[in-house]
């Protein structure tokens, strides 16, 4: 085994959370080391016109990871046996440096104490009695006070176009007036909403809601960002999700944080480097480095560090803890162990409606298009008790890029091939456009990871076996928002309308999300976390942990605007406070 | 797009897939054998040239994406659109031999919810399935697909789509068939550099610029309003 120079830390993943910890930690001088498993990204990769082939990058996706390197295993519940998820399908999990910010979206939120104080806040409004015994939220040891900071500096380097609806208090009309309090605008106006954002927002607004641009990192001017990163302005190609942006108009890790932190000479990035464990000392309380395979030589290497994080994907986080053999993995029947506990998904639902007489264009966008509303979800005023759900959903449009191979719609009914089919596929491609809706996902006793006692990876390591199905909460709030969706898009007036209806079951087949979340949640103490809201491992102190496994719940927002603050807020009491006396940050 | 195609008149697609079956079946089998392992075989019914696809899979792959897409007032059929070319091209390509689809057993069946459970590549679930196919049709029909009239065909293929269709090699008629229906919307959207979507026809039919998308003026100045751009490909840009 090849062993290297200890360096000060090494990060696992090199997406937004290892660019950021890069970037914080070599800028204050600390040497570091970032392992990613796949390969680099040149300007070259994201060059039109190959970009943008719907079949290559859309349909075969060719920037997500690849299942025989690593998969999972899923089953709906702990009586069926999990099978593998042999190709991408409800969930896309990107690999190379940059990692998903490459192919996002960019809808970057700001989840408030709605969340973060979810169980406390549920138990004031409504009653400990509320929330059902095998659901098992809690509060997550974090407030959006300590957090807006980083929030603020996220936004402003990943480049978000939106308009804000509660500056310092003040609400304004047009943005998120259910958002919490924020310092200061965001750094580039709105997007365009695109005709059927139009359509909505003046729809949505006539029934008393509050519709506004949806919060993305698609710069809708030219823009520098505070390290002087240069952001092209979007030309709305509607090439954003599963795609890389040949205009450098969509923040990603691999165009930001990552080529700042290269600029030092204490970092070193160093791709195709597989981890396959966090290696500790014979207390088993501390982490001495991580063993990983170098995948173009096959040569097994030993990276010492003084400090360990795990920026990988959240899943990704989760499997290298379970292999790794540090906590005890969570058990359903007896509810001990608290690796793979609360893992969480989202739900949602969503209409097509169809306008004889209008016109969509629907290639004329981004992935960050589009009008939204929060007040199911952000509006704490809401008031759930009648709909007897803990959570709520965001209701929007989402025209993403009309790309042909995807996006075909015709009403109910029309035949699947023939004359007919293109008849119809011609009249309502631009004819067309959608209403969705995004909804929490409550942690249950039933839902969780473990490892997979039969399928193996690559490495011969055991898959993440992955048990999860919604509950009567999801149904319920699917439910909700489906209602929500068809009021909205009845006031429209189509032509045809394919309703939406309740999502019942959780498919592994269709993609619905990639906001896998749970699994290393953090919490306020040993008993109900495995780290604290630093993303520390209570039982190994120099071991740390970002990304989304951290979220003891998942919201109706996407998960990036807390992914990045939480890392940019370990990173800075990391600096000033653990490197100068290693150990606990938060006793407890 | 060959010489030969664009030469040839367009056919009523029937005649068309009867000639090209009646091509296929009347050779012998030992001398298409023979044509396969001495050269690149080049059919009648294969104007483009095939890579991967059998002269029996061509003679169906051709009258499966004519009756799919027949020749109307919208688009040529679908042999012309280069459809089957397309199927060739991605059955032997990376995607149809089993790129990025994990295949370490056991191999179960699961629940619906559980996804693909083959222990199948594409390539192999075509072609396993079109011989089941071919072996039902023979069967059910006494003929293979290809000889079938328009009506005949569709009540297959919907019998495919349900299930319904057991086939006699047990290959599952619906898995195979949601591939073949995939495959079909994605020959007529892909890229023509792919094979099918022959002349953009497809991204005419519904209005798709394809790779020349620059909208930040046109979302603004063209909200509701009609626009038609010609569209462009890879190949144009390139």
């Amino acid at each position: 085994m090849k062993t290297y120079k200890e360096v000060d830390v090494v990060l696992v993943g090199g997406g937004w959370t290892g660019g950021i910890l890069g970037k914080e930690f070599s800028e204050a001088g600390m040497t570091v080391v970032c392992l990613e498993r796949g390969g680099p990204h040149t300007p070259d990769d994201f060059s039109v016109p190959r970009m943008r082939d719907e079949l290559a990058v859309g349909q075969r996706m060719s920037m997500m990871v690849n299942t025989t390197d690593n998969t999972e295993t899923v089953r709906n519940k702990s009586a069926e046996t999990a099978l593998p998820y042999r190709r991408l399908g409800s969930y896309l999990m990107g690999t190379g440096v940059g990692g998903a910010s490459t192919h996002w979206n960019g809808h970057t939120w700001r989840w408030n104490d709605n969340d973060f104080q979810i169980r406390s806040r549920y138990e004031a409004k409504y009653g400990k009695q509320y929330i059902p015994a095998d659901m098992t939220i809690q509060d997550w040891g974090v407030t959006y006070a300590e957090l807006e900071p980083y929030y603020d500096k996220f936004e402003k380097v990943a480049g978000i176009s939106a308009k804000a609806g509660n500056v310092q208090g003040r609400k304004i009309a047009g943005g998120n007036v259910f958002e919490a309090p924020r310092r200061s605008e965001y750094p580039m106006p709105p997007l365009v909403y695109g005709y059927a954002g139009e359509l909505f927002a003046e729809a949505a607004g006539k029934m008393g809601y509050h519709p506004f641009p949806r919060p993305t990192a698609n710069a809708s001017v030219p823009y520098t960002n505070p390290d002087g990163v240069k952001f092209g302005e979007c030309q709305y190609c509607g090439h954003c999700e599963r795609f890389g942006c040949e205009a450098n108009a969509k923040g990603g890790a691999q165009m930001t944080v990552i080529p700042a932190a290269l600029r030092q000479s204490t970092f070193e990035l160093r791709t195709y480097a597989w981890v396959t464990r966090v290696e500790r000392d014979a207390s088993g309380k501390k982490a001495t480095g991580v063993t990983y395979t170098n995948t173009v030589t096959g040569e097994e290497c030993f990276q010492p560090a003084k400090l360990v994080v795990l920026c990988a994907f959240g899943l990704n986080n989760v499997h290298l803890m379970m292999l790794s053999g540090i906590g005890e993995i969570y058990d359903p029947v007896s509810g001990k162990g608290l690796l793979g506990k609360n893992y969480c998904y989202q739900t949602g639902s969503a209409a097509m409606l169809f306008f004889e007489d209008k016109h969509f264009h629907p290639y004329m966008a981004t992935a960050g298009i589009g009008a939204i509303m929060d007040d199911f979800h952000g509006n704490w005023d809401f008031d759930r008790a009648p709909f007897g759900f803990v959570g709520g959903s965001t209701v929007g449009t989402a025209m993403y890029g009309g790309r042909p191979i995807q996006w075909h719609p015709t009403p109910a009914g029309t035949p699947a091939w023939g004359s007919a089919w293109k008849q119809e596929t011609a009249k309502w491609y631009d004819r067309s456009m959608n209403i969705t809706a995004t909804g929490t996902v409550m942690p249950f006793r039933g839902n969780y990871l473990d490892l997979d006692p039969t399928y193996r990876n690559r490495f011969g390591a055991p898959l993440m076996r992955m048990t999860f199905d919604y509950q009567d909460n999801e149904r319920k709030i699917s439910a909700h928002s489906a209602d929500v969706i068809n009021r909205i898009a009845a006031a429209l007036g189509p032509t045809h309308l394919s309703k939406a209806s309740a999502r019942q079951s959780w498919s592994s087949v269709p993609y619905q999300s990639t906001h896998n979340t749970g699994g290393t949640i953090m919490g306020t103490n040993p008993g109900n976390s495995v780290t604290n809201k630093y993303g520390q491992v209570w039982q190994v102190d120099n071991l740390f942990i970002m990304g989304a496994s951290l979220f003891p719940h998942n919201s109706a927002y996407n998960p990036t605007g807390p992914v990045a603050a939480i890392a940019y807020m370990a990173a800075d009491i990391i600096k000033k406070v653990y490197v100068k006396q290693p150990g606990k940050l938060i006793h407890a | 797009m060959s010489d030969t195609r664009d030469q040839q008149p367009r056919r009523d697609f029937l005649l068309r897939s009867l000639a090209a079956g009646a091509s296929a079946a009347s050779l012998p089998l030992a001398a298409a054998t023979a044509t396969a392992a001495t050269a690149a075989p080049t059919p009648a019914a294969a104007p483009s040239g095939y890579l991967w696809l059998r002269p029996d899979e061509q003679v169906f792959v051709e009258a499966l994406v004519n009756h799919m897409c027949p020749a109307d007032g919208l688009t040529p059929d679908g042999v012309t659109l280069g459809l089957a070319v397309f199927y060739d091209r991605a059955l032997g390509g990376n995607w149809g031999q089993g790129d990025r689809l994990y295949l370490q057993g056991p191999f179960k069946q699961g629940s619906a919810n559980q996804g693909y459970q083959l222990g199948m590549t594409p390539a192999q679930l075509f072609r396993a399935g079109t011989e089941g196919l071919a072996d039902y049709c023979r069967a059910t029909h006494g003929k293979p697909f290809d000889r079938l009239p328009s009506e005949a065909r569709e009540a297959l293929l919907k019998e495919l789509q349900s299930g319904k269709a057991a086939l006699p090699n047990g290959v599952p008629a619906a898995v195979y068939f949601a591939q073949l229906l995939q495959m079909f919307y994605e020959a007529m959207f892909a890229d023509p550099i792919y094979g099918g979507n022959q002349d953009k026809q497809g991204w005419k039919l519904v209005g798709y610029p394809g790779v020349n998308t620059a909208n930040k003026v046109n979302i603004i100045k063209y909200a509701n309003k009609p626009y038609r751009p010609e569209p462009a490909g890879i190949a144009d840009l390139s």
